[in-house]
């Protein structure tokens, strides 16, 4: 067992570029579900609207990337006034259905072979990082952090990731100590007493689902940013479930509650795999595994990871039901 | 603005006309499948006063307040206050207009402290804007305002020593007060109580009570919905009595309590006719 190797690698993974993508598409959740009460469950599909608005344009159109970038901001604001419009009305657990529909639909569009001309089906789009890296300021061969190497693209986008991170999450931070953001839980509280009080609670809520939504898209463009491919697999519900586990072990509508979160949650899940793969390794020199087979083998230690998360979820609900930021007596009056 | 403590001398029919009134009702009718539950032909609300909207359950109280405050639409009807429609107008316009309800199930927004509750009360917040709200300066003399306004009703209402609390942990009774010092954050005109007593305990009540009759004299008209007829007594001016969605009966708790169809109303019209089969 390298454990110098299985622990940077684990830390590297809690604090890569796809982790700061995990961090934002939750950040943007918590907007939605933490802070306005909104309960989200298509906000891959916010993922995948801002994954695709960048690499579409950029693969098939040769777009200079500021307009993609743009285009990122315009469709998830787009999409989020499409989800508004058509369930912000109807009572919370419509906009449950709706945004994992949707999600869905977007999805399986992206996948269709109808639109392979466009979207590159199930293969998906590659080819549109280059202006990355040509502003990428770090030398190619990168750095070693411990004993896990970085290269210079991914240093690149980790350091600017991190950086437009704080950004967001110092505007999330300061919306939501404002007057605005008291709107916001109000709603998440009760709706109709805000409205009583004169707040015009649609337009928060569309508001919300807005910010969310870019928040989401921008973290959908660091993954396929990392992956140097955007492909509708990552899209799938189960990010978004992802995003749902992050929030509340980090801390429900607390900022650093989706970063913390993240990091434990991609940490754990890394440390647990990459442990049981050199446990189970097998070579020509050395036939018999750390672990007995009968127990665990090459073919089915893979999905022991997720299990492993799943018991420390649980474990971390039951023993502090609150997360590691949230309030614990914000958890104590739990109405609904 | 001057109180007016005289006597009231309205005709004590059902509908009568009230000089100034500030809210009138013309054939409101809402209905629930085949049940209708609301039908006002015609009814003024005094400005300036407490009146009271008496009736047995499932008269159509909470019906018509949900109606008049935009909570739910009627199937016909328009109904003016100061003068100008608020058909159609949705719940938060016509907060902003100043009828300002509270509800039966008080809501409090648990998960918020005290002064938070009552910070979100105030109108035209700066800061309520989501440009604004980013750059505190912006906002941070107005809302410095608005927590020394928040402060002086916290301790009108005998809370100020709970502000930093979460409102959930607040009793029943002190929910209700709460609730009546949000809703005084908007500076309402006029403020539709729901039941406020119900679930109070007998030593809040009169606190309660003394709360209702200075938002009359600070120039506030009063509709309240309530079943304790102890407190109709003592503070209302004027009573409205309603019965399977129909105002049935208007007039002081003296005309009022004489008047047959009422007492038809909450005791059945055979009350006092042996009905007995030992004849």
């Amino acid at each position: 067992m390298n454990w110098g190797l299985i622990l940077s690698n684990s830390f590297y993974t809690a604090i890569s570029a796809n982790a700061i993508a995990y961090m934002l598409v939750a950040t943007g959740l918590n907007v939605h579900f933490g802070y306005t009460g909104l309960l989200n469950f298509g906000q891959a599909g916010f993922a995948a609207v801002g994954a695709y608005s960048l690499s579409i344009p950029i693969s098939r159109f040769n777009w200079p990337w500021p307009c993609a970038v743009l285009l990122v901001i315009v469709s998830a604001v787009g999409l989020a006034l499409l989800l508004g419009f058509t369930t912000l009305r109807l009572r919370a657990d419509y906009l449950a259905i709706v945004t994992i529909a949707v999600a869905e639909i977007i999805r399986l569009s992206l996948n269709s072979v109808r639109f392979t001309w466009l979207t590159g089906g199930n293969d998906g789009l590659q080819g549109f990082t280059s202006f990355m890296e040509k502003i990428n300021p770090f030398p190619q061969q990168g750095i070693w952090l411990w004993k896990q190497k970085i290269d210079g693209y991914r240093l690149w986008l980790l350091v600017s990731g991190w950086i437009l991170l704080m950004v967001v999450a110092t505007i999330v931070y300061l919306l939501m100590r404002s007057p605005w953001g008291r709107v916001l839980r109000s709603i998440r509280e009760d709706e109709d007493a805000a409205r009583s009080l004169g707040k015009n609670v649609f337009a928060y809520k569309m508001q919300s689902l807005m910010i969310g939504g870019v928040i989401g898209a921008i973290g959908g463009v660091w993954l396929v940013l990392d992956k140097q491919s955007s492909q509708p697999g990552d899209f799938a519900t189960t990010f978004t479930f992802f995003s749902y586990t992050i929030i509340i072990l980090g801390g429900v509508a607390r900022v650093k509650g989706p970063v913390i979160g993240t990091m434990i949650f991609l940490f754990v899940i890394q440390l647990v795999d990459i442990s049981l793969q050199q446990a189970t390794k097998t070579t020509p020199s050395d036939p018999t595994p750390l672990l007995p087979t009968w127990l665990i083998d090459q073919n089915n230690y893979a999905q022991l990871r997720f299990m492993v998360a799943g018991f420390a979820l649980a474990a971390l609900v039951v023993f502090r039901p609150q997360g590691i930021f949230g309030d614990k007596r914000e958890q104590a009056f739990d109405v609904h | 603005m001057s109180t007016d403590t005289s006597p009231v001398s309205f005709p004590s029919v059902p509908g009568s006309h009230k000089p100034d009134a500030i809210l009138v009702v013309d054939n409101v009718t809402r209905s629930f499948g085949g049940l209708t539950a609301v039908n006002v032909a015609h009814l003024e609300i005094p400005r300036r006063r407490i009146t009271a909207l008496i009736g047995p359950n499932g008269a159509g109280k909470t019906t018509l307040f949900n109606l008049l405050t935009g909570f739910d639409e009627p199937d016909t009807g328009e109904w003016k206050f100061n003068g100008l429609s608020l058909g159609g107008v949705p719940a938060y316009k016509v907060a902003r207009r100043g009828m300002v309800r509270t509800f039966q199930l008080t809501k409090a927004l648990s998960r918020m402290t005290i002064i938070d509750n009552m910070r979100l009360g105030a109108r035209n917040q700066r800061g309520e804007s989501v440009w604004r709200g980013i750059i505190r300066p912006a906002w941070a003399s107005q809302e410095q305002e608005i927590t020394q306004k928040a402060q002086d009703l916290l301790e009108r209402f005998n809370l100020a020593h709970m502000r930093d609390e979460l409102a959930g942990s607040l009793s029943g009774g002190q929910r209700k007060l709460l609730e009546m010092a949000r809703a005084l954050m908007v500076e309402p005109e006029m403020v539709m109580l729901d039941e406020p007593m119900a679930g109070v305990n007998p030593a809040l009540k009169q606190s309660l009570l003394q709360h209702i009759k200075v938002l009359q004299d600070e120039g506030r008209t009063v509709l309240f919905v309530e079943h304790d007829m102890d407190m109709v007594r003592e503070i209302s001016d004027w009573i409205i009595v309603m019965a399977q969605g129909e105002v049935i009966a208007e007039g002081t708790f003296e005309d009022v309590g004489s008047n047959p169809a009422v007492v038809d109303a909450y005791l059945g019209s055979h009350h006092d006719v042996d009905l007995g089969d030992h004849a």
